[in-house]
């Protein structure tokens, strides 16, 4: 970790009479759970190292209001998103990237029959991206050449949006040998989190969702268990845990690869 | 014209109207439901259509199943041209009308792929059945697939089976007619089978011609008693179908072509909400102002029972062929909780039926004081379900069980404030602290100086 991070609000932007290419929305996840704040670092570096011009709301930043939609409290998700609107339309935001498929999906499409309209990519999708048009040059052949890592498919990401192939193409670039869980892409197994189950107890049943995915991923052999969701890893890393192979496997964002491989 | 032809036509006619009557029960429940517009994009709706329901892309999923069932689907569609014959056949009394017009070598061709479909039809039917009762996959034996929704299956496979035998008796004991025909041998007055000259049997069923009598006139009767046996088989399966799963063969196509075109992560967003919203947020909307006119009856938030789901969504639960592809691939299934996205569909297509006959026979407006929530999907289902859409990935018929789950939770919370207490607690946190966790909003960037 050699780069220090710059990262400026939009508010400061705006008083120093500049205005971002990008907005950065980083989420409750990614702004409030130590796990997945080093994601969201991850990512600030990236866009750093691209020198990408971002911003983040920093504490003008609100739930995106998935949680209270999937839950069925349209009314909380409403007046949620109608705020984030206000904000988003007061900085003039045309496009935002974000680390977290729940928020990616929200703003990308619901916000738009509530009056929000911008361009919204997931940050694997923004990182190829930067990469295919060259602001982002990877070295390859790094800390993870050769590692066998699989990738867990974000239900919001995958099946919701139909964007299997970013995440992939990035752990290609990196060398590494990417195996395919027995469910994966469009038949991938959700890691329980999904549709508020974070916030709740998980019904009765004989398993808990996250167990029997990670015992899926466990299956192929894997160094690292790669995902694109805060809430994802919080699932694999809990599953991975319980099968005490904490030592053996590492569960890590995309961005995280990306970053450590660059030695961000 | 004879006996027989009036009693045919008879017959045509009754399964007719009786079909019409009962199809026309399901249009009306279908109507039942709240409006909805699903025919934007034509041009990308006939594609899915092409693709989904024709072309059945999403069955070969799994092979097995898919390619069987592909078979079946073949078999049924072509061999409609073989009934449309015994059809005009049956109307006008003639005798294979076809082959005189087709000319010998099509009709010997066409019926030999026929019999070929019908001989694939019967082995796919046996390797269903015995995947269903010996092989008892674990998704066709499921709580919900107890008495009626097994035997349905059961009953279909079956009578599938015994038609295409039919089908195939009758053609061997004609084939037999025309090989008595050659040498000579057949009785003047049954000289109208000998409609296909020069003839020594068809493709698959002269495997079975031995199996037919000596006689000439017991085998004009086992053709006759087959011909029989096979339209009015079909005419009593076209009316089994209303009651039945089976229904899909004709559901299918329309329901695909109304899919849902959006990407499967948006959810609809309610207007009702929306426009209480806004004059929440306005603050130069006049709180005490009157609702808005065309009032009425205010909308109810979410769905308790079918009747405040839309259309689609009832049209889902007809289409619905129980295959249980869904509950398969639905995590909270496979990790044991009562949740079962199939259920959803059965529960949804049962309580419409209810309410359709308490129509029938009460009126339009009765009230039998149940609905589907509770009385048949209970809470502790909907709240297992993850969003994830892996059951809406996997249902060949685009059906979106996930929909009917979601506005019966909104009924939940909107209407009820009924939810798990960590929910509430979730609810209170995102109102209070923009996030779902009790931090404070100010501390959203302290990520930043912690790098
Ligand atoms: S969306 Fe819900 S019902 Fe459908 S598969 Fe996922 S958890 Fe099961
Ligand atoms: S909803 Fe679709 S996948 Fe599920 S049982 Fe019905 S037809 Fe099969």
């Amino acid at each position: 970790m050699s780069e220090t991070l710059r990262v400026p609000t939009m508010a400061e932007m705006m008083a120093n009479g500049e205005k971002p290419d990008i907005l950065f929305w980083v989420g409750c996840s990614g702004s409030f759970d130590d796990r997945a704040k080093k994601i969201t670092k991850a990512v600030a570096k990236i866009l750093q190292r691209a020198g990408v011009k971002f911003a983040v709301l920093g504490a003008e930043e609100s739930c995106s209001g998935d949680p209270a939609k999937r839950a069925g409290n349209e009314f909380l998700f409403q007046m949620q998103a109608m705020m984030n609107i206000q904000v988003l339309d007061g900085y003039e935001v045309k496009k935002i990237v974000t680390a977290c498929p729940h928020c990616f999906n929200t703003l990308k499409n619901e916000y738009p029959g509530l009056g929000g309209n911008y361009e919204v990519v997931h940050h694997s999708q923004l990182i190829q991206e930067l990469i295919n048009n060259g602001q982002l040059r990877l070295m390859g052949g790094g800390t993870f050449k050769g590692k066998r890592i699989t990738f867990h498919d974000p239900c919001y990401l995958g099946r919701g949006n139909g964007e299997y192939e970013a995440p992939r193409a990035l752990i290609e670039k990196l060398d590494a040998e990417l195996v395919e869980m027995k469910r994966c892409r469009s038949r991938g197994l959700c890691c329980g989190a999904g549709g508020a189950q974070m916030f709740k107890e998980a019904e009765k049943g004989n398993k808990e969702v996250n167990i029997e995915r990670t015992e899926e991923a466990i299956e192929v052999k894997p160094e690292i268990i790669a995902t694109g969701c805060p809430f994802c890893n919080t699932m694999m890393t809990d599953g991975v845990k319980n099968f005490e192979k904490e030592g053996e496997i590492h569960v890590l964002d995309i961005a995280e690869l990306i970053a450590q491989a660059e030695d961000l | 014209m004879g006996v027989s032809n009036i009693v045919f036509i008879v017959l045509l006619v009754a399964a007719g109207a009786l079909f019409a009557k009962n199809a026309g029960k399901i249009a009306r429940n279908i109507r039942l439901g709240r409006d909805l517009k699903r025919n934007d994009r034509p041009g990308e709706r006939w594609k899915i259509m092409a693709r989904v329901a024709l072309g059945q892309s999403k069955m070969v999923v799994r092979p097995v199943a898919g390619i069987m069932h592909i078979l079946i689907y073949v078999g049924f569609i072509i061999i409609n041209i073989e009934v449309l014959e015994i059809v005009l056949d049956g109307i006008f009394g003639t005798h294979r009308l076809f082959a005189p017009v087709l000319g010998n070598t099509l009709y010997y061709f066409i019926i030999n792929s026929f019999e070929v479909l019908a001989l694939l039809v019967i082995v796919a039917c046996v390797v269903f059945l015995v995947r269903r009762n010996i092989l008892r996959l674990s998704r066709f034996t499921q709580p919900e697939m107890k008495s009626w929704p097994a035997t349905d299956a059961n009953i279909i496979l079956v009578v599938e089976i015994l038609l295409m035998g039919a089908f195939l008796t009758m053609n061997a004991a004609d084939s037999t007619l025309m090989m008595y025909a050659h040498l000579g041998a057949l009785p003047d007055d049954l000289m109208h089978y000998a409609s296909l000259p020069g003839h020594d049997g068809f493709l698959v069923s002269q495997w079975i011609t031995g199996l037919t009598p000596d006689d000439p006139y017991a085998v004009a009767n086992l053709e006759r008693a087959a011909w029989w046996f096979h339209i009015v088989g079909i005419f009593a399966f076209l009316n089994y179908l209303p009651y039945s799963k089976h229904f899909h063969i004709l559901l299918s196509f329309p329901n695909v072509w109304y899919s849902n075109l959006a990407a499967k992560g948006q959810f609809t967003n309610h207007e009702a909400v929306t426009r209480e919203v806004k004059l929440m947020l306005d603050p130069s909307a006049d709180p005490y102002a009157a609702p808005a006119e065309g009032g009425g009856e205010p909308e109810r938030f979410g769905a308790k029972d079918v009747r405040d789901l839309t259309w689609k969504q009832l049209m889902d639960a007809y289409t619905c062929t129980e295959c249980g592809r869904c509950t398969d691939e639905c995590p909270a299934n496979q990790t044991g909780k009562l949740l079962s996205p199939r259920k959803i569909m059965m529960d949804t297509r049962d309580r419409l039926e209810e309410v359709g006959k308490n129509i029938d026979k009460h009126g339009k407006e009765h009230d039998d004081g149940k609905a589907l929530l509770r009385d048949y999907i209970s809470e502790e289902e909907l709240w297992a379900c993850t969003t994830c859409n892996a059951c809406v990935q996997a249902c060949p018929v685009n059906i979106d069980p996930l929909s009917i789950i979601m506005d019966l939770r909104r009924y939940l919370i909107m209407e009820e404030s009924k939810s798990p207490e960590s929910i509430t607690a979730m609810f209170n946190n995102v109102e209070n602290n923009g996030a779902p966790w009790a931090f404070s909003q100010a501390d959203r960037a302290k990520w930043i100086e912690e790098s």
